[in-house]
């Protein structure tokens, strides 16, 4: 199915993308395309213009920048998946980028288009929400940096004004060891998530020193899971301290129920997720 | 919108509205039909072409973003007349059935094998995640893979199952 017409631009610069969306009502950003697209072909979204980035140079790269690594906004999801800095230093989301979609999504998506779309389901954004990643927004007035933590407003729903392009995100070179665990809509973790958990800690003395834990499909954005760390912070890792901390992922969470599981099945995944998780975290870190 | 790709080797020039699709493009402005639409929503794969080396869903895909790209579809795979190995292996390993999902099956096979030559079972399956197989034929489809990859690396693909059960 066609979309409804609209206008296409391509430019050649970061300055004339973002002059063409400060000057331009209704623009939309065109990356991969692998949301954005479906939503345009079922005419659920129609935008007057869109502004493809595509062919901008300098977005397509992953680059090791001492504290962070940087992934541009048109590097895609098997780009992610298969680099070994993302591998090394940020494994929940190099695991969130290899279950994402299928083989052919992996090859034209973009890991920053699935962060910047925000769908509840998808893996990556809870995977940079627990690793404490910066997302760098540019518009014509600027660049700014935001924080995982508010970057993630609500379902769909980022901190992205409508002028800004989510030029990268930025994963901290933070020690430590990072997990993702997911059921997917067709099982095991193919599809998107029904629900899912990446992790982020850190472990010295023989203790959890330091943790992020971020969930996926259960509420209406990605999550922190602030009575996981409470729990965590402090024990020794063991089995037991997972499992105990695990059953407080959802303290302060409004679990959705949707097509693909009820209240009470997402609250019960969501644990599980958690469990597995960390106890690959704990098992990567020690 | 002025466009030109090259598909199967061949340039082609054309000018398109903006929301035409790469797979309308395909097949209604340059007459490659074997590249099919299958479903709305980019799920069941039958649009699978090659684009600069990589698998992707034509029908996900705007054609002015195909500007200057290298396409193949499957009217591209079979060179002099020959089958292309991976087309050769749904024929000899019955991995089709209505027909309808082939084309982007076997585009998604040549890619899988492109990257991986001796794939396994599992890995095949995964490399197929994409593409949706409506008679459920994906049995064989696997088979025909197995073929193809014995095939690219020399060998002599595995008998048949059904000479091996009648043995």
């Amino acid at each position: 199915m066609y979309p409804r017409s609209f206008e296409y631009v391509s430019p050649g610069s970061l300055d004339e993308a973002t002059s063409v969306l400060a000057s331009t009502e209704g623009a939309k950003v065109l990356a991969g395309g692998m949301s954005l697209l479906p939503l345009m072909k079922l005419r659920l979204f129609s935008p007057d213009v869109l502004v493809d980035i595509g062919r901008i140079p300098g977005l397509s790269s992953i680059e090791d920048r001492g504290d962070h690594l940087a992934i541009g906004a048109m590097v895609s999801h098997a780009a992610t998946a298969s680099d070994p800095s993302i591998a090394e230093h940020a494994a929940a989301l190099a695991t969130a980028a290899s279950w994402t979609g299928d083989v052919q999504v992996r090859n034209q998506g973009t890991t920053c288009g699935s962060i910047a779309h925000a769908d509840i389901a998808a893996d990556q954004p809870s995977a940079a929400l627990a690793l404490g990643a910066t997302m760098v927004a540019a518009s014509a007035g600027g660049v700014r940096e935001i924080a995982a933590s508010d970057f993630f407003v609500d379902t769909l729903t980022t901190a992205l004004e409508p002028g800004e392009i989510l030029t990268e995100t930025r994963i901290p070179k933070q020690g430590g060891a990072s997990a993702y665990e997911k059921l997917g809509r067709r099982g095991g973790h193919t599809d998107y998530a029904v629900a899912g958990a990446a992790v982020w800690l850190d472990v010295s003395d023989g203790a959890v020193s330091s943790a992020r834990v971020a969930l996926t499909g259960v509420g209406a954005k990605p999550t922190l899971a602030e009575g996981v760390v409470e729990a965590l912070v402090g024990t020794d890792g063991s089995g037991a301290a997972i499992a105990e901390a695990s059953e407080r992922a959802l303290e302060g969470v409004t679990v959705l129920d949707d097509l693909f599981g009820t209240v009470e099945y997402k609250a019960h995944l969501a644990k599980v997720m958690t469990r597995r998780a960390l106890q690959q975290a704990v098992a990567a870190a020690t | 919108m002025h466009v030109s790709l090259t598909v199967n080797g061949q340039r082609a020039v054309t000018d398109v509205e903006p929301r035409t699709l790469l797979v309308h493009l395909l097949r209604e402005e340059l007459g490659l039909t074997g590249t099919h639409v299958g479903c709305d929503t980019s799920y069941c794969g039958a649009c699978t072409v090659i684009l600069d080396g990589k698998t992707v869903k034509s029908c996900t895909m705007l054609a002015v973003q195909a500007q200057g790209a290298e396409v193949t579809t499957i009217e591209g795979l079979a060179a002099n007349g020959d089958l292309h190995p991976v087309q050769e292996g749904f024929w000899e390993r019955h991995g089709l059935q209505c027909g309808f999902c082939t084309p982007g099956m076997i585009m998604s096979a040549v890619g899988l094998l492109s990257e991986n030559g001796s794939p396994s079972e599992d890995e095949i399956r995964h490399g197929l995640e994409g593409n949706l197989c409506r008679c459920t034929g994906y049995h064989n489809i696997v088979r025909a893979v197995e073929y193809a990859a014995a095939k690219m690396r020399g060998e002599e693909p595995p008998a048949p199952e059904w000479e091996e059960a009648s043995a």
